[in-house]
């Protein structure tokens, strides 16, 4: 006990000294720590913005730690702990949400925090939609879609041609690779068994459609390898375990394009989705200032622009989609490649986070325990 | 050694016991080629047949004076063979296996196998001998492999954890030491390394020197609730790493070494310090008492006694402990999950992470070296031991 107590109250010393310390020199923290998802992504965002803020900014340092993934549950941990040790975090526009109803991430003023656009567009019109929370700084707009491999023998010189041949065994014979949820392969299993596209919410709804779509993922239950992290899924169609499946768009980009991987995407019924920054609550003044200053350099219109040259996910600026050029090393058009682009939007979904956020309890168990069966 | 002399002497065995024996191993050679070629029946069959008949030829036609001859021209045989079926690596596969028939044809047809078992033996417990060592080694093939795999892996020429069909044909341009050179060259590769370079050494002076001291403090007879306090001290090693860790968390972060560096060693210190106990605890059994008398009685005072005498005989107990500390500080990765922060990011946690967001063949580069450091300490915990064995005159070494 007294030494609980003397320990304390050393901390609390060091602290206030600290605290003391940082406020007499400077305004704005010289070091950030800013979580994100590591890999091709990560190293866009270093290129695109953290480098050249770093550049203009001398003497700030950056420390990254690659723990979005479980960035919602270590956010409560450090809440709880109170013991907030991350300044800016990459989640996902659902993990925004969640973060935000629970009060861990902080509340912006996005007209007020972010650059306008260069026509003086202010920032929320700007980015528009893609504000899904009062919480949320988007950045890029993803998709989850589908590729195939492109040297299957037993397919005969057929290739698919939509998201159905996905439940095609007979056409396209091979394993499959899909993530271990329900989302999208729900969507994705309803539509191929003849559910008009815009029914699918409707009938997903029911009782009876969720056993339509279960059944329908039953067909290629005994052919799947279900994955929980993108690489994987990338990794066991490189090594040709399964011949289609799904994964991030950028990570078949970067395993197509970059790693010439005998791969070829399949567009057709991907499903958008969107990432972007968020503050947790509770930073001291100093740091809060800094991840500001930074957020505006970095969520500016050339800087989104310039993230589409390393990765191909579509910059979530309006006024950034005429700014993207080539890849930065290859020199190709990146445009072709955006989820966004046109010629691969057929069938389009938005994911729908309202209808999961009432729905995904309930359809999460129940595609578990189909999962088990 | 007393198993190279000959105790049994060697005869020529019947036909009727050699052939089906040793046909019976190419049948089962013959069942993966054959089913590697698409028809494993017939691999069955044509195994069997033509290892007999290789028997037979040995047997009757060359003999033990062309023994030597015959075996040179098994492997050439099964080299070509392998070669025309599988390209360079069946090359490779076939002069094993040719060079493995030559032995085995004359090891099971003249009788070898008994050379130096006693003559009394049944043919069941002959079989037992060789099936006991079978098994052993296929438990061993079980430890070792997952670990093997890696190895060629990680000098895959693509970025993905597969055996290319370069790898496999042993084209030198399916290999690369590409992910080798990333390691080396990557920053945050290096931080990493770094951090689990200044992370560990310090845990483990800790781990050694609290935990020495505590298992001699324990070894003393007198020292009440000894089992009690054994038991608390040993805790880190039994209760699961993520309830030790979970609790660290919370604890860490109320006093303000959450975070940070202090923390991260102190923890890794707290789950070496069983290893150390344990370690000079059993060296201190072997340890004569009556040394720290005698020391005692030539005017030495305890501290003098401590290092001048008693310190030199547990060494090898205490560096075993502290290798185990080191080794247990390197390799862990909830804890720090946990107790660090991005700023104290070690070799696993950069590994942990890397595997989860892209499974890049540079974990398994880092996995190779960290096997080898790993397998360089552990033949130093050995060799001590022997020394500590020697020291107490346990063996004549």
């Amino acid at each position: 006990m007294k030494l609980t107590k003397t320990l304390l109250a050393t901390t609390a010393l060091t602290v206030a000294a600290a605290g003391a310390n940082a406020e007499s020199h400077v305004e704005m923290a010289d070091s950030m720590t800013i979580v994100s998802w590591g890999g091709a992504y990560q190293e866009s965002q270093l290129k695109a913005y953290v480098e050249p803020y770093m550049e203009q900014n001398p003497g700030v340092s950056v420390t990254w730690d690659e723990s979005s993934p479980e960035a919602v549950a270590k956010l409560r941990a450090m809440d709880e702990a109170g013991n907030i040790t991350w300044d800016l975090v990459d989640v996902t526009a659902a993990d925004a949400m969640r973060l935000c109803d629970e009060g861990l991430a902080m509340e912006v003023d996005h007209d007020e925090i972010l650059a306008e656009a260069p026509d003086g567009t202010p920032a929320t019109e700007d980015f528009g939609d893609m504000i899904v929370s009062d919480c949320f700084v988007p950045q890029i707009a993803y998709s989850i879609t589908n590729a195939y491999r492109t040297d299957v023998d037993e397919w005969e010189g057929r290739t698919p041609e939509d998201i159905c041949a996905l439940f095609d065994t007979e056409n396209f014979p091979g394993n499959r690779t899909l993530e271990r949820r329900p989302i999208n392969n729900m969507e994705w299993a309803l539509m191929c068994d003849g559910v008009a596209f815009e029914d699918i919410y409707d009938v997903l709804e029911t009782e009876e459609g969720q056993q339509q779509a279960l059944d329908k993922l039953d067909t290629i239950k005994d052919q799947t390898i279900w994955w929980t992290s993108a690489a994987e899924s990338i990794q066991t169609l490189a090594d040709a375990e399964a011949v289609i499946g799904s994964s991030y768009n950028g990570r078949f980009f970067s395993a197509i394009v970059e790693q010439d991987q005998p791969l070829e995407m399949l567009w057709d019924a991907q499903v958008y989705d969107i990432d972007g920054w968020i503050i947790p609550e509770g930073l001291s003044d100093e740091k809060l200032a800094r991840v500001e200053h930074f957020l505006k350099f970095a969520t500016d219109t050339q800087r989104l622009a310039d993230q589409a040259k390393y990765i191909s996910y579509g910059p979530a600026r309006a006024s950034s989609v005429p700014l993207v050029s080539t890849h930065a090393e290859l020199g190709i058009e990146m445009a072709p490649h955006m989820p966004t682009n046109p010629d691969n939007s057929d069938n389009a979904f938005v994911q729908n986070y309202e209808w999961w956020a009432d729905y995904r309890d309930d359809i999460d168990a129940k595609f578990q325990a189909w999962l088990a069966r | 050694m007393s198993d190279t002399v000959v105790i049994t002497e060697t005869k020529t065995l019947p036909y009727s016991f050699t052939l089906p024996v040793v046909g019976g191993a190419g049948a089962f050679f013959g069942l993966f080629v054959g089913t590697a070629q698409g028809s494993g029946l017939l691999g069955v069959v044509i195994g069997f047949v033509l290892c007999a008949a290789l028997a037979w030829v040995a047997l009757s036609l060359a003999g033990v004076k062309n023994e030597k001859g015959f075996k040179w021209g098994c492997i050439a045989l099964f080299l070509v063979a392998g070669f025309l079926v599988g390209g360079a690596p069946g090359l490779v596969l076939g002069g094993l296996f040719g060079w493995f028939l030559g032995w085995f044809i004359y090891w099971i047809g003249r009788g070898r196998y008994r050379m130096f078992l006693p003559p009394y033996l049944t043919g069941g417990q002959v079989l037992w001998h060789y099936s006991f060592r079978v098994i052993c080694g296929a438990i061993f093939v079980f430890l070792i492999t997952p670990i093997l795999v890696v190895m060629p892996l990680s000098f895959n020429a693509e970025n993905f954890f597969t055996f290319t069909p370069e790898m496999l044909s042993f084209d030198p341009a399916g290999y690369s030491l590409r992910h080798y050179r990333d390691f080396f060259s990557s920053a945050e590769w290096q931080q990493a390394l770094r951090n689990s370079l200044m992370i560990a050494p310090v845990a483990t002076l800790l781990a050694v020197g609290f935990g020495t001291l505590a298992a001699i403090g324990l070894s003393q007879p007198h020292v009440p609730f000894r089992q009690a306090i054994m038991a608390i001290l040993i805790s880190p090693m039994i209760v699961p790493l993520i309830i030790s860790a979970a609790g660290m968390y919370f604890f860490y972060s109320r006093i303000g070494l959450q975070g940070t560096y202090v923390g991260v060693v102190l923890a890794h210190a707290a789950l070496g310090i069983p290893f150390v106990i344990i370690t000079v605890t059993a060296t201190l059994v072997g340890f004569d008492r009556s040394l720290t008398r005698a020391a005692a009685n030539m005017g030495a005072n305890p501290v003098t006694t401590f290092f001048r005498v008693q310190m030199p005989l547990i060494l090898p107990g205490v560096i075993s402990g502290g290798l185990f500390a080191f080794i247990t500080s390197f390799d862990e990765v909830v804890v720090v999950l946990f107790v660090g922060s991005a700023n104290q990011q070690t070799l696993p946690w950069q590994m942990f992470t890397g595997l989860r967001e892209q499974i890049s063949p540079t974990i398994l580069a880092v996995a190779t070296i960290l096997v080898g450091i790993s397998i360089v300490l552990l033949t130093t915990v050995e060799l001590l031991r022997r020394r500590s064995e020697r020291l107490r005159g346990l063996s004549p070494g």
